[in-house]
């Protein structure tokens, strides 16, 4: 009983709202921190890789984003999941803040990748397993944004929203095997990453930018998420509160 | 510990600095934007929401006075 | 269980036959649109037998996300998908019915009209039957997650366009295993191994797709 009552607690826009606010400097400050820790290693301290050069020290933001972009939306299907079943306002709010953090990620791991493609397989696009699946993300990411945004009424887009989300979580590992499969048959535009063994700082380096992009991008969604709960909740007492205060430490 | 020789040769990134470079440049520019366009927002929405309670607040003193 | 499901399928058949023209204007944007593309890619027999599988397919998807909007707008405007849902018969039942109904009108008419198209872009026999094959089994996935996509869009403004946006990404494995049949069936290499993943799609889709329908119709409906 008391649990419940706990999980209720923190899943009210009551409670989160300061709660968020408290955490976000501290997120932004991890972030910077992992961030230039991070890039001290990888791109100051690491040696070089003898197959790809230095052009491989594009792993640092490569890797991260692409982690983050297949990450977010598990979040967000989870977030999905707990609103359709529990009903929670707070679900609905999460996977939309989080949504456009999700799709820069998807598109920043494509553009790095070209970057990286071009002068080690000597193209800005192939047809691989991986890229693919990568671009089909970035299309859920932006069908779930369109269709949230055509709905006007919040709750059927949180709850639209979420089941797209559930939907699209089933079928990742199916279009990503298919497309996987796709690519072998179609040998000749296939292409092997190399997989050296990494050296221990480039490791370091590339878990530490994970950890900036991880902060990063949940610092942001919570920043989102502060400005969506006073927007949808704008008619209750505790929103009328923060802005009475806001307006107090603005006017001193 | 530090690698480079050179300042010059770190931007050169080996023969690599507009591969590198871009995607690092591009990179930094999503998160400083992102963030940007997130509080202007939030301050737009502030604003918006504040002016709608002071109409509210408005029309109620009206509503007593009468 | 069944009879739900039939009765569904009758009454949605004939709600269609009162619009032959739908069904037709669908099957001839399918023939235009496979028709335009030796126009616009060249006559080299050889260079079309290697593109066909795909332009087919690609082809199939477009004309079967034609109907979709309608699928649940005609019945949601009159009220009648409202008593559906109320009905004490599960709404999942009801949506199985008319993907299938569906599917009668939208991928039976293409799987026959596409032999025809095939002999366009000279296909062999083998390659034909497989084609026809690999319709007949992989159009029941497009109506099955279809209809997910146009319970999420029902009623909403720019609802066509925002489905295909939602629909096409989750289409990519029939596309992959519908052209890939054909494709290993041109090289000489057989297709029934994608062929019979295409049918382990359909039947999952089958499965699972009407329930999720049903979920979306409700959150549209509430």
């Amino acid at each position: 009983m008391k649990d419940r009552f706990n999980l209720y607690r923190f899943a009210s826009p009551v409670t989160f709202y300061p709660l968020a606010g408290a955490l976000i400097p501290w997120f932004v400050a991890l972030s910077v921190v992992f961030g230039l820790a991070g890039l001290y290693l990888g791109m100051l301290v690491a040696p070089t890789d003898f197959q790809q050069g230095e052009g491989y020290r594009i792993i640092f933001i490569h890797v991260p984003a692409s982690w983050m972009s297949m990450f977010i939306y598990l979040v967000m299907a989870g977030w999905a999941a707990i609103g359709l079943a529990f009903n929670t306002r707070l679900s609905g709010m999460m996977a939309h803040a989080l949504a456009p953090t999700g799709a820069l990620m998807a598109f920043l791991s494509l553009w790095t990748g070209a970057l990286w493609g071009k002068p080690m397989w000597g193209a800005w696009w192939v047809w691989d397993a991986r890229l693919t699946s990568e671009l089909i993300l970035l299309f859920l990411y932006i069908g779930y944004m369109a269709l949230t945004a055509a709905i006007d009424d919040t709750k059927r887009a949180d709850k639209a929203g979420g089941l797209l989300l559930l939907v699209g979580v089933v079928n990742v590992p199916i279009i990503y095997f298919s497309v996987k499969w796709w690519n072998t048959l179609h040998q000749g535009s296939s292409v092997n990453l190399t997989k050296s063994s990494m050296a221990q700082t480039m490791l370091w380096g590339m878990l530490l930018m994970a950890m900036c992009f991880w902060m990063y991008s949940i610092a942001v969604a919570l920043m989102r998420a502060r400005t969506i709960m006073l927007e949808r909740e704008r008619n209750t007492d505790w929103v009328k509160a923060v802005l009475a205060e806001n307006s107090e430490g603005a006017a001193k | 510990m530090i690698y480079w020789n050179s300042f010059s040769d770190f931007l050169a990134m080996g023969g690599y600095g507009f591969y590198v470079w871009g995607s690092f440049g591009v990179t930094a520019l999503i998160m400083a934007i992102e963030p940007i366009v997130v509080i202007r927002n939030r301050k737009s929405t502030i604003a918006l929401l504040k002016r709608q309670l002071r109409a509210d607040g408005r029309a109620e003193n009206r509503n007593a006075a009468e | 269980m069944l009879k739900i499901i039939t009765s569904v399928i009758g009454r949605d058949l004939k709600l269609a036959m009162r619009r032959q023209a739908d069904i037709v204007s669908a099957v001839f944007f399918f023939v235009i649109v496979v028709s335009l593309f030796p126009l616009g890619i060249g006559p080299e027999p050889d260079l079309l037998r290697k593109l066909a599988p795909g332009v087919l397919w690609v082809a199939a998807l477009l004309a079967t996300m034609l109907s979709l909007p309608r699928l649940f707008a005609d019945d949601h405007r009159d009220g009648t998908l409202e008593q559906l849902a109320l009905a004490p018969h599960p709404l999942g039942l009801v949506v199985t019915g008319k993907v299938i109904a569906h599917w009668l009108v939208s991928g039976l008419p293409l799987a026959l009209i596409a032999p025809v198209l095939g002999i366009q872009f000279d296909l062999s026999t083998d390659a034909l039957i497989v084609l026809t094959g690999a319709i007949l089994l992989g159009t029941p996935a497009l109506s099955g997650i279809g209809a997910i996509g146009a319970a999420l869009t029902l009623g909403l403004r720019g609802g066509g366009v925002l489905l295909s946006l939602l629909v096409l990404p989750l289409y990519i494995p029939v596309l992959i295993f519908g052209a890939g049949a054909v494709d290993a069936t041109v090289s000489g290499l057989g297709g029934e191994g994608h062929l019979s993943l295409l049918a382990a799609i359909t039947f999952a889709s089958l499965g699972f797709a009407p329930w999720a329908s049903a979920a979306a119709l409700k959150i549209a409906l509430e």
